[in-house]
C-alpha cells in the first residue's frame, strides 16, 4: 500500500510536468485552428510548417547559434579550465569569481548589460551578438564540467607524459584531452542545449529582424501562437527523443558486450 | 658498480615557494650506477629534489648538471631521465601495452621493435600477458610494475622514484623492495629514490641522504648513516635510540644520565654539552650489582625477534631492546659498551620559530 | 535619449583597445615572471578566456554600474535610487506626462518598492511550494526498495527539451475561460472560473518551469547518501520517522540549499511567465527592469533597478553559502 502511495505520487507530479506537453502536442494535430475546440486530426500544420518562412528562418538561427556556441564555447572553457587548474591558489580563485558572475546573475541582467555593451560600442545587435552573447554565457558551464574532470585525473599525469618525452602539446593532446573528454561532452551538450532554450538573453541582444525561435514564439505570444510552432517543437521533441533512445540502446549495448567478455 | 664520475651534480640548489623555503642551498653529487635514497620526513623537500632533478620543477637558486653538462633549464622531454612517480599516473585511457609503449612511440621506433621491447619489459616486470589489460582493473602491486616498466623501457640514465611502494601493503613492499635492488644491479642503472621510511632506506640504497627543513643532514652509506649519525635528527629517524643531554668531561669520558662513561669520541671542547645517542640493542641487561645504571623495568612488549623494556633509572627512562625478558617491575643493571656510546654536537642554535617545530 | 551619442566613437573604441593592451600586459608580464614549475606555462590557456570575460561580463557590469549612478547628461548622481524608494514617483510621473487621471488609473504593482516586495512575496512562495513537492518526489525516486531505474531521472529532463515558452503557453489552453478546465467544468454543469490572469495562475507557471531544478539536487544528494546510515540510525533504535529528522533531513541539506538557490533566483526575475499567464495585471520585478530599458528607454533607472537586485541576490547566495559551507549541493548534473 505504501509502495502504491509512493507511486501514485510519483505517478502525478510527472503528470503535471506532462499535461502542457501532451496539450501541446494535441494542438499540432488539431485540424482546426482554436486552442480550444477539437475539430478533428490533421498533418495540416506540419506541411505549413515548411512554408513558413518566418519559422524556418528562426530555427536555422537557433540551431546555428546553438551549434556554433557549443563548439566556440566549448573550446574557449576547455582550454580554461586546464589553465585554471594548472594555476596557483589565488589568481584560481579569481578566475572562479569571473566564472561565477554570469551564473549567479540573473538572465535578464546578463541580457541587459551585454546589451548597454553592444549599443556603447555602437555594434548593431543581430546575429553576430546574440552568438557573442550565447557564448559569454555557455562557456562558464563548460568550465564547470571540465574542471571536476581535470581534479580527479591524477596530477602526475601531465608530468608523466612530458618525463616519458612527449611535447607539452602531445601531452594535452594525448593524455590531459582524452582523461577529461567525458567532461568536455557533458559541457558541449549542456552548452548546446542552453542556447537552444535561451529566451532572455536572447531577446536583449538582438533585432527584431533576427529572431530565434524563442524571441518568435514571445512576439507571437500576444496574438496567438499558431498550432505551426506546436508542430514543430513536437518535432523537435520526437527527433531528441529518438537520439535519446538510440544513445541508451547502444550504450546498453555497449555495456552488455564488456560484460560479455 | 658504482663508477667514480659524477653523473648528477646539483649545485647550490635553493627553492622557494610563496616566500616559504623549501630547499636550502643544497649540493649533492650521484654518481654512474648508484642507488641513492633521499630520506626524510614529509615536508623535509626530498619530492622537491626529485622533482627539480626531474625537470618538473625550476630551482629559484643554483644549477642542475648532467654529465656535466647544465640542464637547469632542459625540459622533462629532452632529459636522460624517467620516473616512477607516486601513485603510478599511470594513462587510464591507454592499456597496459600502450602505457609502456609510450615512450617509444614518442621516439618513433619501428613498430616491431617496439613490441619486441614492449614485451621484454613485461617479461621483466613479471607481467607477460598483461598488455591487452586496462590499467585501473589491475592491483596496486601490478600497477606499480607497469610504472616501473613505463620508465625503464626508455632506457633512461637515472630512473627517480618517488615514495613507489608507498600504496603498497607491508608483504608486497618488502618483495619490491628487494626486487627493485635486483632490477637496477642487473640493469646497471643509477636510481634516486625518495622514501620516508628508513627501513626501506636502510635496506635498498648504496648512498643515503637524510634531509630536514630542505637542507641535508648527513650523506652517507646505510651502515655508516645506522652507526655514526651526524646528529640526534639523524639518529631518531634512523632504528630507534636513547637520546640523552650530555656533558664532554675530557676527551673519551662522557657524563650523562648522572655517571661517567668511558666514549671513544675526542676533539670536542672541555665540558661542551653535548647530545648522547644509544642505540636501545646496544644496551645490555645484567646484574644488578654489575650495571653501570640500576633501573626497574616499567613496561615490556613483544616485538617477535626481541622483547622492548622500558627501564627507569630515576633520571632517564631507557628504551632496552633485548631477547632475553625481564619481568615487569624487577631491578635490572643496564651496561653499554664504550663503542656503542655515540656522542654528538649540538645542533647550531636555530632560529626560534624553526625550533618549535 | 542615447546618451553617449555625443561622444566620438573613436573615444569608445580607445576605451576598449586600452581595456585589451592592459590585460595582454598583465598576461605577458605574468608569463614573463620566474617559472617556478612546469605547469606555469599551461596557465596562459586560460587568457583568452579571461580577456573574453573582461570584455562580455566585467565591462557590461561596470556599464550597470555606471549608468546607476549618472543621470542623462552623464553627471553623477544618486537621484536612480532615490527613485526606486519614492513610491510617488511613478505617480508623479505619468502625472506630469498624461494628466490626474492616468495617475489615478495606476493601482498597485507599478511603484517599484511594491513591485520588488511582491515579486520576492511570489518567488518565496513559489519556493516552498516547490521544495514541497519536490523533497518527497526526490525521496521516492531514491527509496531504494522502489527500485527505480535511473531512467526516471530522465524523464524529468525531458519537459525541459520543449521550449519553455511554448510550454508555459500550452497552460493558457488549460487554464483560460474557453480552456479545457472549464469546458470540463461546464460539461459537469457547474460554473465557469476564472482561472488566468491572476496570482494563482502566474505562481503555477512559476513552479511548473522551475519544479525540476528542485528535484535534481535533492535527487542527487539522497542518492548519494550512504543506505547503511539508515541502518545504522534504526540499529540505534530511531523509528522512522525519528531516522529522516535527525539523518536524512540534515544530510539533505546542502541538496535542499542547491534547490533553493537554482529555484528562487529565476523566480525573482522571471518576466515571461507573468507576462502570459498573468496578462499584465501583475507585474514583477524582471517586468519592471525590462519596460525600463525597453518601453521607457530609460537606461539609468534600469541600470539602478538592475543593481539593486543583483545586490539582493548576492546578500541572498550569501545567507544560502552560511548555511552550506562546503557547497556540496548536487548541481543539474
Amino acid at each position: 500500500m505504501r509502495k502504491f502511495i509512493k507511486r501514485f505520487y510519483l505517478v502525478i507530479i510527472l503528470l503535471f510536468l506532462y499535461i502542457p506537453i501532451i496539450v501541446m502536442i494535441a494542438q499540432s494535430f488539431n485540424a482546426g485552428k482554436s486552442r480550444a475546440v477539437w475539430e478533428g486530426f490533421s498533418f495540416r500544420w506540419y506541411a505549413e510548417l515548411f512554408a513558413d518562412s518566418a519559422i524556418i528562418n528562426a530555427l536555422s538561427v537557433t540551431l546555428t547559434i546553438a551549434l556554433l556556441s557549443a563548439v566556440i564555447s566549448t573550446i574557449l572553457g576547455t582550454l580554461a579550465a586546464i589553465g585554471i587548474h594548472a594555476m596557483k591558489k589565488r589568481p584560481q580563485a579569481m578566475m572562479m569569481t569571473i566564472t561565477n558572475i554570469p551564473m549567479t546573475m540573473p538572465d535578464i541582467v546578463t541580457g541587459i548589460s551585454l546589451m548597454l555593451l553592444f549599443m556603447f560600442a555602437k555594434v548593431g545587435r543581430g546575429y553576430w551578438t546574440m552568438l557573442l552573447a550565447h557564448i559569454t554565457f555557455d562557456t562558464p558551464y563548460v568550465i564547470l564540467s571540465v574542471l571536476p574532470k581535470l581534479r580527479q585525473m591524477n596530477s602526475h599525469s601531465y608530468e608523466a607524459a612530458l618525463d616519458l618525452g612527449a611535447t607539452p602539446r602531445y601531452g594535452l593532446t594525448h593524455v590531459i584531452l582524452p582523461q577529461i573528454m567525458p567532461g568536455v561532452i557533458t559541457g558541449c551538450l549542456l552548452a548546446f542545449t542552453l542556447s537552444l532554450d535561451d529566451f532572455t538573453v536572447s531577446y536583449f541582444t538582438t533585432s527584431p529582424l533576427i529572431q530565434n525561435l524563442s524571441t518568435l514564439i514571445y512576439s507571437k505570444a500576444r496574438i496567438g501562437i499558431e498550432p505551426t510552432l506546436n508542430a514543430l517543437s513536437a518535432l523537435m521533441f520526437a527527433v531528441l527523443l529518438l537520439l535519446l533512445v538510440v544513445v541508451n540502446y547502444r550504450a546498453a549495448k555497449v555495456e552488455k558486450a564488456q560484460q560479455g567478455q | 658498480m658504482i663508477e667514480e664520475t659524477h653523473l648528477i651534480d646539483l649545485e647550490n640548489i635553493s627553492k622557494e615557494y610563496d616566500g616559504t623555503t623549501v630547499l636550502a642551498n643544497m649540493n649533492l653529487y650521484i654518481r654512474k650506477r648508484e642507488f641513492v635514497t633521499l630520506l626524510g620526513p614529509s615536508g623535509c623537500g626530498k619530492t622537491t629534489t626529485l622533482r627539480i632533478i626531474g625537470g618538473f620543477e625550476y630551482p629559484s637558486t643554483g644549477r642542475v648538471l648532467f654529465e656535466s653538462k647544465d640542464i637547469t633549464n632542459t625540459p622533462p622531454y629532452r632529459r636522460r631521465v624517467n620516473t616512477v612517480f607516486q601513485k603510478y599516473a599511470l594513462f587510464p585511457h591507454l592499456n597496459v601495452y600502450d602505457n609502456i609503449a609510450f615512450g617509444l612511440k614518442l621516439k618513433k621506433l619501428p613498430k616491431k621493435e617496439i613490441e619486441e621491447k614492449v614485451n621484454a619489459m613485461l617479461e621483466l616486470v613479471n607481467l607477460k600477458g598483461y598488455g591487452k589489460r586496462g590499467v585501473d582493473a589491475l592491483s596496486g602491486g601490478q600497477q606499480q610494475r607497469i610504472a616501473i616498466a613505463r620508465a625503464l623501457v626508455n632506457e633512461p640514465e637515472v630512473l627517480l622514484l618517488d615514495e613507489p611502494l608507498g600504496a603498497l601493503d607491508l608483504k608486497l613492499r618488502k618483495e619490491m623492495q628487494l626486487e627493485l635492488k635486483n632490477m637496477q644491479q642487473r640493469l646497471g642503472i643509477t636510481f634516486i629514490y625518495v622514501t620516508h621510511d628508513q627501513e626501506e632506506a636502510l635496506t635498498m640504497s648504496d648512498t643515503i641522504v637524510v634531509m630536514k627543513d630542505g637542507r641535508i643532514q648527513q650523506i652517507g652509506d646505510p651502515k655508516k648513516i645506522y652507526d655514526e649519525p651526524k646528529n640526534a635528527f639523524v639518529a631518531n629517524f634512523i632504528g630507534e635510540s636513547n637520546i640523552l643531554e650530555g656533558v664532554m668531561k675530557k676527551d673519551e669520558l662522557v657524563n650523562f644520565a648522572g655517571h661517567d662513561f668511558v666514549c671513544v669520541d675526542y676533539d670536542f671542547e672541555k665540558d661542551e654539552p653535548v647530545d648522547v645517542v644509544i642505540r636501545p640493542e646496544d644496551i645490555l641487561l645484567v646484574g644488578e650489582d654489575a650495571g653501570q645504571l640500576i633501573g626497574t623495568v616499567k613496561s615490556v612488549l613483544f616485538k617477535g625477534v626481541h622483547y622492548e623494556m622500558m627501564i627507569d633509572d630515576g633520571q632517564f627512562t631507557w628504551k632496552v631492546h633485548s631477547t632475553a625478558m625481564q619481568p615487569q617491575g624487577s631491578r635490572v643493571g643496564l651496561s653499554i659498551i664504550p663503542f656503542n656510546i655515540h656522542i654528538m654536537h649540538k645542533p647550531a642554535p636555530i632560529p626560534e620559530k624553526e625550533a618549535e617545530k | 535619449m542615447n546618451q553617449i551619442g555625443s561622444m566620438p566613437s573613436w573615444a569608445i573604441w580607445a576605451v576598449l583597445a586600452f581595456f585589451i593592451l592592459v590585460m595582454a600586459g598583465i598576461i605577458f608580464i605574468r608569463s614573463k615572471r620566474g617559472k617556478d614549475n612546469l605547469h606555469r606555462g599551461t596557465t596562459a590557456f586560460a587568457s583568452p578566456y579571461t580577456l573574453w570575460m573582461i570584455i562580455f561580463t566585467v565591462l557590461p557590469c561596470l556599464l550597470i554600474g555606471y549608468y546607476a549612478f549618472t543621470d542623462s547628461t552623464g553627471t553623477f548622481t544618486l537621484q536612480n535610487f532615490a527613485h526606486f524608494w519614492d513610491s510617488n514617483y511613478a505617480k508623479n510621473e505619468l502625472y506630469m506626462q498624461y494628466g490626474p487621471e492616468a495617475a489615478a488609473l495606476i493601482r498597485r504593482g507599478t511603484v517599484n518598492v511594491d513591485t520588488l516586495t511582491y515579486s520576492l512575496w511570489m518567488a518565496l512562495l513559489c519556493t516552498i511550494i516547490c521544495l514541497i513537492l519536490a523533497y518527497p518526489t526526490a525521496m521516492i525516486m531514491a527509496d531504494r526498495e522502489l527500485k527505480m531505474s535511473s531512467a526516471i531521472v530522465v524523464l524529468f529532463v525531458v519537459p525541459m527539451w520543449m521550449n519553455f515558452l511554448l510550454r508555459t503557453i500550452a497552460w493558457m489552453s488549460i487554464l483560460e475561460d474557453q480552456g479545457l478546465i472549464n469546458q470540463l467544468l461546464s460539461a459537469l454543469g457547474m460554473p465557469k472560473a476564472q482561472l488566468m490572469y491572476n496570482n494563482n495562475a502566474v505562481l503555477l507557471g512559476m513552479v511548473y518551469n522551475f519544479l525540476p531544478f528542485m528535484v535534481f539536487p535533492i535527487y542527487t544528494v539522497l542518492g548519494k547518501m550512504d543506505y547503511k546510515l539508515h541502518e545504522a540510525a534504526q540499529d540505534l533504535g530511531a523509528n522512522s520517522f525519528q531516522t529522516f529528522i535527525r539523518v536524512t533531513a540534515p544530510l539533505s541539506l546542502p541538496g535542499v540549499i542547491s534547490g533553493i538557490t537554482m529555484v528562487f533566483m529565476p523566480s525573482v526575475t522571471t518576466f515571461f511567465i507573468p507576462r502570459i499567464l498573468g496578462g499584465g495585471n501583475t507585474m514583477m520585478f524582471g517586468d519592471l527592469i525590462e519596460s525600463k530599458f525597453l518601453t521607457e528607454g530609460d537606461w539609468n533607472v534600469g541600470s539602478a533597478l538592475s543593481l539593486i537586485m543583483m545586490v539582493l541576490i548576492l546578500i541572498s547566495l550569501g545567507i544560502l553559502r552560511k548555511a552550506d559551507p562546503e557547497g556540496e549541493g548536487g548541481g543539474l548534473m
